[in-house]
This record gives C-alpha cells, structure tokens and sequence, in this order.
C-alpha cells in the first residue's frame, strides 16, 4: 500500500487541483486515497452528478487519466463497454502486450442506489474485471438536495421535507452492499472518507483482484447535510462509531469488520453535527429516534453476526 | 447538382467485373447477421427484442462458434447496451449492436450522446410499432422517433439492401468527415422474416470494403490523457452541437462516394434514393423501405392501363437529401407520400413534413398528398398503391387538412 507520504510526493494520478468541489467536500480525497493506490493507470467513468460536474467543466478537466461521462444512471454499463474494448483489442495484439490498465466506475448514491442500480447489477452479474466506487453523500446533491433511497430515516431533504406532519424521509436507508455482495463479487466493501488507511487498504486490496468490485464509500456533503466543512472527517468517522454505517468488506463471500466498535456512540451524537436532523432533536421526535436507534442496533447485530464477531 | 440523376440509379451491374456469384436464400434478420459477421466488429452489446431478437441470437453463435473476434456483452437493457457501445466506441473499437422499438426507445438518452461525442457505432434496426398499445409489428415510428438524434438513417427495401445498407454503414459512419453513428433499418416480420434470394460476397471483399478501423480517439491511450463529456455549458455547447450538425452535412457526400464504391466492388450502386419511370411520371409515389418493392408492381400495373405513375424509393432519410430530391420530383405535378408513421405534429407524417419543406426552398408546389398507413404492421397491397396513385392524380389541390393527410386503411 502507498502510504500519505509516498502518494503525496508522486501522485500523478486522480484528480488535479483546481476543481471545483466545495471546501469539506469528501470526493476529491476519496479519489486521492483510492487512485493512489492502483499501480496502473485508471479508466474512470462518472455517472451525472456533482463529482462530474465539479471536475469536468469544459474547456478544462481535473482529472488526470482518461475520464469519460455519459449520462447518470450507466456508470456501470458505460465502464462494461470499455473494459470489454479493452479485452477486445488486448485480445488481438492491438493494445501493447505489457498495458495494464483498471477500469473505474464511479456514481454518486443516487446514480448507484436508485437509477443506476439496474446496470450496476448487470455489470457485476456479467463479472467484468471493474471497480465500482459509490461515493455515498446520501442525497442528489447536484440537483439540489433531494431524498435517495440512500437517505437516512428522519434526514431532511428538498423532497423528503422535515415538515409539521412529516418529519423527514419516512424509510430506512436501503443495504446496497449487501446487495452487491449477493451478485457474490470478488469484492464488496463500506468505507467511510474519515477513515482514511482503511479506504487505501481497501484500495490496496481491490486493485489486487480480478473481476467485479464494488466499493461504497460514505461522504459528508456539508451543503446538504448542513454541516461544518471543517469537520466533514469528523462526521465522516461519527458516522462509523454510531454504527450508522459500519465498515466492513465481503472478500470471495466472506464477511469481515474492518473496524469494531467496542462503544457504540448514540445516533444524536451525529444528529447534532448536522441542520439535516436538526429536528429530530425535538421532544415531539424523541420515539422517532428510539425507534431509529433500535434499527441501527438491530443491523448492527446482524453485521457482526454476519461478521462472525458474535454479539 | 448533376449528381441528383447519378444518384437515381439502382440496382443495376455497373461495371463489375464477372465473377461467381453466391445466391443463397436469407431472412431479412440473417442477411444483417451475416453482414455482422464479415464486419467483424471488436465489441457487441445488445439486447433481445422482436423482431430484431434473431440478428442477436445468430450472432451469439457467430461469437460462441469462433467465427468472429468479437466480444458480445449481453447486456441487461438496451440502455446499457447503448451506454456500453459508447465506452466501448470511446476505446478504440469497432462497435455494433442491434435493436427494434421499445429498445430504440429506451435507448433514446444513449442515442444523442452517441452522435453527439461522434462515436461511429452501427445498429442493425428492424423497424417495429412503438407502444401503446403494443404491438410487434412493422411501422416506422421507432426510427422516425429518433430521427434528430444525429444517426445516420438508411432504410432497406428488401434483406439485399439491408445486408448491402448495414455494410456501408460502417464506412459512412467512420468517414473522418462524418463520425456519427448510423443505423440501416428493415421493416419488421415483413423483410426480417421473410426470406428472399440474396447475395452474400465474399468475407474477404467486405473485409476490404470496410477496411480497418482508426479511430479519432482512444480511453485506452494513456500517453496522452483526455476527458470526454464534460459539462458543456453556455460558452461551447453550441459550437459542439454545431460540428456535429456539419458531420451529418458531410455525409451527405460520403454516403454517395462510398455508395458508388460499393457499386464498383459489388456490382449495386447506391444513391439517397432510386427512381422508377420518373422521366415522364404524372404521379409519384415516395415510399421508404419495403412498401417501395410492393410500388414497383403498383406503378407496373398502372402504365399498363396507361397511368404515367412513378416511383421514388428513398433510402437516406438522415441525412435527408432535401435538394436531390426535389429536383428529381420538378416536374412531377402530382405526389403521394407514404409515411408509416405520424408525428403527432397535426400536419403531416415525418417523410411528408420533410419534402414539404424541402419543395418549400425549391419554390415548387405540385400537389402532395399524405398518405399515413400501415400502422402496427397493417398490410398494403399493390392494389391499394394503385388506388392510392390514381386517386392522387384525380385529386383536386387540397385546401384542407383531412385532404392534405389522408390515413389510408384505417377503420373511422
Ligand atoms: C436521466 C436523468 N434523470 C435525472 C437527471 C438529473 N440529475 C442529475 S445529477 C442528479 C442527482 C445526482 O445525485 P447523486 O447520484 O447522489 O450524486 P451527487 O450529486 O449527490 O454527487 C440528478 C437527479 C439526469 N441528469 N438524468
């Protein structure tokens, strides 16, 4: 693995500076951490959302390798197509016998949960040797904060409004990963940007592997979740504690914690860093946010059940 | 715009030199097959849907037989085939796929981003009725639908021209001048069903046709980076759009030089369209694909009884050849144009609404007729061609729309 060190003293790879990414904006150190770890070059294709547009505005281009974007629900069918050309043409001498070369897909949580979920699953069923990266914010924050099915219970957005009646988005968030990891891919995995040597030895161990892979990597989105963008790892990691989103990975079927958390934080520890549930604070929510807790107590069991951590 | 008269001209042996020929007895869905198979494209990315589902099923054996190089992703829609022949198109490879309606449709998104990054993928299209309600069968309103998507648009009259059509279409499509997808299409069931006596050339001769492919640009070269489909905003879109707008402008003359090319290797010469009797034509009849050879009896029939009827077959809808045409119509003072679709634009179907404009610029005003028939596959015979001719030529100059737009066969 390419420590900070090395990666910041000859990262030729990822994104340039000069983006244009909001500050405490996780993605550009997402794909910092994971690019510097891959020791081919990277053909990246980004669904429509704020990365794309954030890195991509004509005449100019942040990133570093080649990079296309297409549409936003096809991420990981645009990637099928090139990885295939690219076994195609290796195929028939026509690529130098020495390239190497990986293959990214990457798609904000609404471009991977909801309208891209389809070619997503068909991309891994097929097993082309890809990495897909979700960088999990939460919410379509490009459009405007509005509610995914990656958005979690209680968590204001421009469509799921904490209103008089309705206090947030009513459903639990859906378990892509453990979804993916049923299309029993050589890797399936949950990082978080505030965790920064787990999401590079993930990394690490992804670029090793051939065939699907699958990476869902939580980010603060300050603008969206009304957080403080100097604290975007620290909300990145409280997210981790409160066993909001565990991180873990499914390697060949095999389910691991890559961080076990000995003290659980209560959720409204991560409520309180962000204006999203600012509500649910309230007395009129308090059963709400039980019930909330419970849930998260509840797939947290079942994780290090999974995990063979017992519990 | 000599041209226009040379590019009339069909369906003849021009100069040829004599050799065996191989008839064999085809399908319009196994004649596009084969022609994928001599193309040989790097990359396939499709998704089964009737009556196109057969172009896909033959060539998987193709692929799994060991009879092509290619690599077949069996993607699981027809969005993503469309998004995975455009990475695939972006890497440097030839890149083919093949679908009917519904499929176009979802394609839809894909199909403007294609062209628009003026990737030179080629689509086997068999034209089928879009829903609702559904319905299998042969109208042109899936192709008509993304007929300002910026492909390419060739329709086939019989499977010879859809193998003959999907054959250059690799060469219009990858011409450094032009550099937009194109699709060559067949009516469905009634050409991808039925078998016809086709000519199948040797692998080798197409193999040479088509040539090897160069791409402009390639992900797969990382000597020197780019990026593809940025944000696009106020200040270059337009000009973007407007490259693209001049690629299909060019095709224009690419579509002619490779057509006569192919007439050289082949022995068919192919133009934007075909006339039959125009010289002295009183009426005409402007048809696209299969209808057109059931025309030919129409207008035989006709002059027998001393009609002067005519005919004109056009195979080039995108680009639409909009000066040709009209100058090959001039002195035609009656026309009947057969539109298997409508536009819901409440004037005209597609083919009509184009000639019109097209006549518009030429100053001409003969008397147009619109014929809208055939819709989810309802069958025209000759005998309603010949009906629909004559009744052309007795019409008095409509002055209204329901004598503008007739819908031919339909129950009121
Ligand atoms: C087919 C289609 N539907 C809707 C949109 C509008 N749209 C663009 S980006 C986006 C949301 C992106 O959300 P997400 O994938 O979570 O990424 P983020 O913006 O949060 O980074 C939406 C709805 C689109 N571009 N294409």
């Amino acid at each position: 693995m390419q420590n900070l060190k090395q990666m910041s003293s000859q990262n030729k790879v990822g994104l340039a500076g000069g983006h244009r990414a909001c500050a405490g904006c996780g993605f550009p150190q997402i794909i910092k951490m994971i690019y510097g770890q891959s020791p081919a070059p990277v053909v990246t294709t980004c669904a429509t959302g704020c990365m794309e547009i954030a890195t991509t505005i004509y005449p100019f281009t942040a990133w570093r390798g080649n990079f296309i974007h297409s549409a936003f629900e096809n991420s990981a069918a645009t990637i099928s197509g090139i990885e295939t050309a690219y076994q195609a043409l290796k195929k028939q001498g026509r690529l130098p016998a020495e390239q190497e070369m990986n293959f990214v897909a990457i798609g904000g949580d609404g471009g991977t949960y909801d309208i891209g979920l389809q070619a997503l699953s068909g991309a891994m069923e097929r097993r082309h040797n890809i990495l897909y990266i979700c960088y999990n914010n939460e919410a379509y924050m490009n459009t405007g904060v509005q509610r995914s099915s990656a958005t979690p219970q209680g968590g204001h957005t421009t469509t799921s409004p904490a209103g008089k009646v309705i206090p947030g988005k009513i459903q639990f968030p859906k378990d892509l990963t453990a979804i993916i990891a049923a299309h029993d891919v050589v890797y399936a995995g949950q990082a978080s940007v505030g965790f920064h040597i787990d999401l590079m030895r993930k990394a690490d161990q992804i670029f090793g592997k051939v065939g699907p892979k699958f990476l869902n990597v939580y980010t603060p989105c300050r603008l969206g979740w009304g957080s403080d963008p100097a604290q975007t790892m620290e909300i990145a990691r409280l997210a981790v504690e409160t066993c909001l989103w565990p991180i873990y990975e499914v390697v060949e079927g095999r389910w691991k914690l890559t961080r076990k958390i000995k003290e659980k934080k209560p959720i409204t520890d991560f409520y309180k860093t962000q204006n999203r549930f600012r509500h649910l604070l309230k007395p009129e929510n308090e059963t709400l946010v039980k019930q909330i807790q419970e849930e998260v107590d509840r797939r947290w069991h079942d994780l290090l059940q999974r995990c063979g951590e017992g519990a | 715009m000599e041209k226009a008269i040379e590019t009339m001209s069909s369906s003849g042996t021009t100069g040829k030199a004599e050799q065996k020929k191989e008839f064999q007895a085809r399908t319009g869905n196994e004649a596009m097959a084969e022609a994928m198979r001599q193309i040989n494209p790097d990359v396939c990315a499709a998704y089964p849907i009737t009556p196109a589902t057969e172009i896909v099923q033959i060539f998987a054996n193709f692929v799994n037989d060991g009879l092509v190089k290619t690599e077949f992703i069996t993607v699981e829609s027809e969005h993503s085939a469309m998004s995975a022949c455009i990475g695939s198109a972006s890497s440097g490879a030839r890149t083919m796929t093949a679908t009917s309606s519904q499929g176009l449709a979802l394609m839809y998104e894909m199909l403007y981003i294609a062209a628009g990054y003026r990737l030179p993928i080629v689509l086997a299209e068999v034209n089928r009725a879009l829903s609702s309600p559904i319905n299998i069968h042969c109208d042109h309103s899936d192709t008509m639908g993304g007929r300002d998507s910026g492909w390419i648009q060739l329709f086939s009259e019989n499977a010879q021209e859809a193998y003959d059509n999907l054959i250059q279409a690799v060469r219009i499509a990858e011409h450094p001048d032009v550099l937009l997808p194109a699709w060559a299409s067949t009516d469905g069931f009634i050409i991808s069903h039925g078998m016809e006596n086709i000519e199948i050339y040797p692998d080798e001769a197409v193999r040479q046709f088509i040539g090897e492919y160069k791409p402009a640009f390639t992900l797969l070269d990382n000597r020197k980076p780019f990026t593809l489909g940025a944000a696009d905003l106020q200040d270059f879109y337009f000009e973007h759009r407007r490259a693209a707008y001049e690629g299909m402008r060019a095709a224009k003359k690419v579509i002619l030089e490779i057509g006569r090319e192919f007439g050289n290797k082949f022995g068919t010469t192919y133009g934007f369209f075909e006339g039959v009797h125009l010289e002295d034509a009183e009426v005409v009849m402007v048809a696209l694909g299969s209808t057109a050879g059931t025309a030919r009896v129409a207008i035989e029939n006709l002059r027998e009884r001393g009609i002067k009827a005519g005919l004109l077959k056009l195979r080039v809808f995108r680009p639409f050849p909009a000066e040709e045409l009209v100058k090959a119509l001039a002195h035609v003072p009656a026309i009947a144009v057969m539109d298997r679709s409508d536009s819901f634009n409440a004037q005209a179907g597609p083919l009509a609404t184009e000639i019109k404009s097209a006549l518009y610029d030429a100053g001409q005003h003969p008397k147009l007729i619109n014929y809208i028939y055939g819709l989810g596959g309802r069958d025209i015979h000759f005998k309603e061609l010949e009906q629909i001719l004559e009744q052309t030529l007795q019409a008095g100059e409509p002055k209204d729309l329901n004598s503008r737009v007739v819908y031919w066969g339909v129950r009121e």
